[in-house]
């Protein structure tokens, strides 16, 4: 059974159109990877899954995405819920202007928890999984703007892990952490996925081999091929798949 | 060749020139207040209010109108951040689409130029409609009415450095509209508003010809939002205008008193807005 | 969840509708003051009370000339004398000066820019009154000091801080390379600033300009007390005047029992604001012009 189900998604910036035509499903439980050249419209992709793109001027959408069956642009559909049920990690990690207790006790808060006792350990869980509360576990009152930028892009996986989503879609989550910090959110992903609907957009090659069940190659917009990491890395069908995967130049 | 470099010269020293007549003009300012003022100021002068005959020379202070400025300027300010506030917030993308955004700014924009005095002549007519008198409320309106522009328009320009993905991050989390604005936006803007409600205070504590017919004038500190008010300009205006030099000397001094409460106020926000910053995300 | 929903649903309209309130008030303030207004259009034509020189109200008679004269030579003498020494001096602080000097005279300007404009009209009569009249007697000008060129003076003054701190920020964001493209052909460092940087900066400091002579146009108090209040047209800079603002400030509120005396008033009020529109326009499509 299919997680998100997307069909003939067209996304233009104005007159630029950034994404033509993509279908894609996304299976339940599984780490889907997506690949492709730097500006290809891979962020877009994410970002039209959870309904962010409407919030710029002069973008248009056409397409369905279906989430559970449901169609996530039906004007009927609580945007809020949706996007709590879908949490994104950013390229680049933005703290919310607050201490690092806070960013985490945000989402909870929001969505009705009060109870301080509770928040704590919603708090300490989630850090712990993102695997950064031995480091800020004796200041969680301090801003979270002073933290490292690989602090605040696992600080991020914790705010997103908090509201409990049912999918999370990171774009490059690891970006801005050395080998072993990234090794380590690797894994973490990799135990979440009995869990959760897991999609993640990255540049590394390696990793996309070592974290995917599933790919899918978009290059300028289009979606190339996707399908089961064996059919993709060790058979590609279509010649610039095979080239972008060997490192062979794809233009 | 040549002609070139004298001619930067020659700028160069008008340039000079022109500095110094601009730093010394307001020095001058500064100076001339301090030394006129600081002769006629006494500790009676903000200890008591003005009794009967003080516009003759006999005793008594400005303290009515000083309590009756802060009054004001208080209420006018935080008036207008309640209503600039919800403005400025409508004004981002996902509220209204940018082309009325832009109507709107023009509109304030056009507010920001009004003339003072239009709006008190504009607030006195509204009084007379309603039958109200001269009043602290109606003072408070004007003010508001002056103040808006420049407190909507200054948080508009730091809501509109707020980094999209900043947003972005709570609504990935599922927040509402108003609670991004009011609980994330906000606090990253912390600091912009601070100086935008000095820059409002500022200029609605100085102001005169807004609150001329609408908030009136009298001896007394005010107990209600119906009774009319003292205020620092006025003062200055009222005493200048009384052809006794001892009651003119008490101006300078009034218009030292409101110089000092005014800067006092800019140098201490620049002090402490390091503070608010302490959360901001850059 | 509900709740929620209900609150930013609610939050929305409130803000949207005090959004509207406000966009309308310039139309509703120009309304009413035309409604106000109206009366005394309908007895005199407005060209006559725009042209004419009689001021006696107890007469009926509402001749403007001299009060418009008095606020155009008043603001027009300030901006004569506000910009060049304001472009100069802005020139100076974001190119010249060296950093530390900037730091220090930035925040100085902008301080000063909160300075209330009593605090001006005081200033004017202790310093720029004496002064003149001192002068001018020593020229063989009998003149009380009381003057447009007072007036000027003062109202000059007060928007140096306004215009320099808009126009400052407006050169310092001139990119660095179109100056770095014109020095590295040879250019002296003021042919620089004279044809690439005040070129790209025009319509931010036309912007600033205007910005300081809405305030300088719509000041009352500092005008009122050095321009002498005489209504008459004023034929030289050192006879008094009777600017709009100080008319309507000086008479608004007392004098409602003599008739059409307060429908005059709003009528200045209008002219008022009207002016004061326009200019705003067209600052606004001067910067969007250069916007392109
Ligand atoms: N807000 C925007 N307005 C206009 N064009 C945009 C906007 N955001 C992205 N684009 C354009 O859309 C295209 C796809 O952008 P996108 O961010 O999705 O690429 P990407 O695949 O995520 O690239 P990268 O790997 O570098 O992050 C790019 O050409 C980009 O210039
Ligand atoms: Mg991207």
């Amino acid at each position: 059974m299919y997680h998100i189900t997307i069909k003939g998604l067209n996304v233009s910036y104005g007159n630029h159109h950034v994404l033509k035509n993509v279908s894609l499903e996304i299976p339940r439980n599984k780490i889907t990877v997506i690949i492709g050249p730097s500006g290809c419209g891979k962020t877009t992709l994410l970002k039209s899954l959870n309904r962010l793109l409407e919030l710029q001027e002069g973008v248009r959408i056409s397409g369905s995405v279906l989430v559970d069956d449901e169609s996530v642009y039906d004007p009927k559909v609580d945007v809020t819920e949706l996007r709590k049920k879908m949490g994104l990690l950013s390229q680049r990690p933005y703290p919310l202007p607050m201490s690092i207790f806070d960013n985490v006790a945000y989402g909870p808060r929001i969505h009705g928890t009060r109870k301080r006792k509770k928040l704590n350990e919603i708090v300490e869980k989630n850090l712990r999984a993102a695997g950064l509360w031995e480091e800020v576990k004796d200041r969680l009152k301090s801003p979270a703007a002073s933290l490292s930028i690989g602090q605040q892009q696992r600080l991020c996986l914790a705010r997103c892990l908090a509201v409990s989503p049912e999918i999370i879609l990171c774009d490059e989550p690891t970006s801005a952490l050395d080998p072993f910090s990234a090794q380590k959110i690797e894994e973490t992903l990799s135990e979440l996925k009995t869990d959760y609907t897991i999609v993640v957009v990255t540049h590394n090659l390696r990793r996309a081999r070592r974290l995917a069940d599933y790919v899918g190659f978009i290059f300028l917009g289009e979606l190339i091929e996707h399908g089961g990491k064996k059919d993709i890395f060790e058979n590609p069908k279509d010649e610039r798949t095979r080239r972008y995967i060997s490192g062979e130049s794809y233009l | 060749m040549n002609l070139r470099h004298v001619e930067e010269r020659c700028f160069k020293v008008l340039m000079i020139a022109a500095t110094f007549i601009i730093l010394g003009s307001l020095f001058a300012v500064i100076g001339v207040i301090l030394v006129k003022g600081a002769g006629a100021l006494s500790l009676s002068m903000i200890t008591q209010t003005s009794k009967g005959g003080y516009y003759l020379g006999k005793e008594g202070g400005v303290l009515n109108a000083i309590v009756g400025s802060l009054y004001l300027a208080f209420g006018a300010t935080a008036t207008s951040l309640l209503v600039s506030l919800p403005i400025a917030f409508c004004l981002q993308r996902e509220y209204v689409k940018a082309r009325t955004a832009n109507v709107v700014r023009l509109s304030l924009d056009v507010l920001w130029g009004v003339p003072s005095i239009i709006y008190g002549v504009f607030g006195f007519t509204i009084m007379l409609l309603l039958g109200l008198r001269a009043s602290l409320l109606g003072g408070i309106v004007a003010l508001t009415l002056l103040e808006l522009p420049i407190m909507v328009r200054a948080i508009d320009e730091v809501l509109q450095m707020v980094p999209r993905e900043l947003k972005e991050a709570s609504y990935t989390l599922g927040a509402t509209r108003y609670e991004t604005m009011f609980k994330v936006v906000t606090r990253q803007i912390l600091p912009g508003i601070i100086s935008a409600i000095i820059l409002a205070f500022g200029r609605g504590i100085g102001d005169a010809a807004s609150i001329l017919f609408t908030a009136g004038y009298t001896d007394h500190i005010p107990s209600s939002l119906l009774d009319p008010v003292a205020s620092l300009p006025l003062a200055v205006f009222f005493q200048m205008g009384t052809p006794f030099p001892e009651v003119q000397e008490r101006a300078y001094a009034s218009a030292l008193i409101l110089l000092i409460i005014v800067l006092l106020l800019t140098v201490s926000s620049r002090l402490f807005s390091r503070r608010f910053a302490k959360f901001v995300i850059r | 969840m509900r709740v929620r929903k209900v609150i930013d649903g609610v939050s929305e309209k409130v803000m949207c509708s005090v959004t509207a309130a406000v966009s309308f008030l310039v139309v509703l303030i120009a309304a009413g003051l035309y409604l106000k207004a109206r009366p005394i259009m309908e007895i005199t034509p407005i060209k006559e009370l725009l042209t004419s020189s009689s001021w006696h109200p107890l007469k009926g008679e509402f001749g403007f000339y001299p009060f418009l004269m008095g606020t155009f030579w008043v603001t027009f003498l300030a901006m004569i004398f506000a910009i060049p020494i304001c472009l100069l001096c802005s020139i100076y602080i974001s190119e010249y000066a060296p950093r530390k000097m900037r730091d220090v005279i930035k925040p100085l300007i902008d301080l000063l820019a909160g300075i209330p404009s009593v605090v001006y009209g005081v200033f004017g009569v202790l310093a720029v009154v004496p002064l003149i009249r001192d002068t001018a007697h020593r020229i063989n000008i009998s003149t009380t000091g009381y003057s447009v060129l007072a007036g000027g003076i003062v109202l000059a003054i007060m928007v140096f801080p306004i215009i320099i701190s808009v126009s400052v920020e407006v050169i310092q964001s001139v990119p660095y390379e179109a100056r770095e493209s014109s020095l590295s052909l040879g250019a002296t460092q003021w042919q620089t600033v004279k044809k690439v940087v005040l070129k790209k900066a025009f319509p931010g400091i036309v912007a600033a300009i205007i910005l300081g002579f809405s305030r300088a146009f719509g000041e009352t108090m500092a005008v009122l007390m050095v321009v002498g209040n005489v209504p008459q047209v004023p034929h030289s800079i050192f006879e008094e005047a009777y600017p709009l603002t100080a008319l309507i400030a000086n008479n608004y509120g007392e004098m409602l029992s003599v008739p059409l005396y307060d429908s005059a008033l709003l009528l200045g009020a209008l002219i008022l604001l009207l002016i004061v529109l326009l200019f705003s326009m067209a600052a606004r499509l001067i910067l969007m012009r250069g916007g392109r």
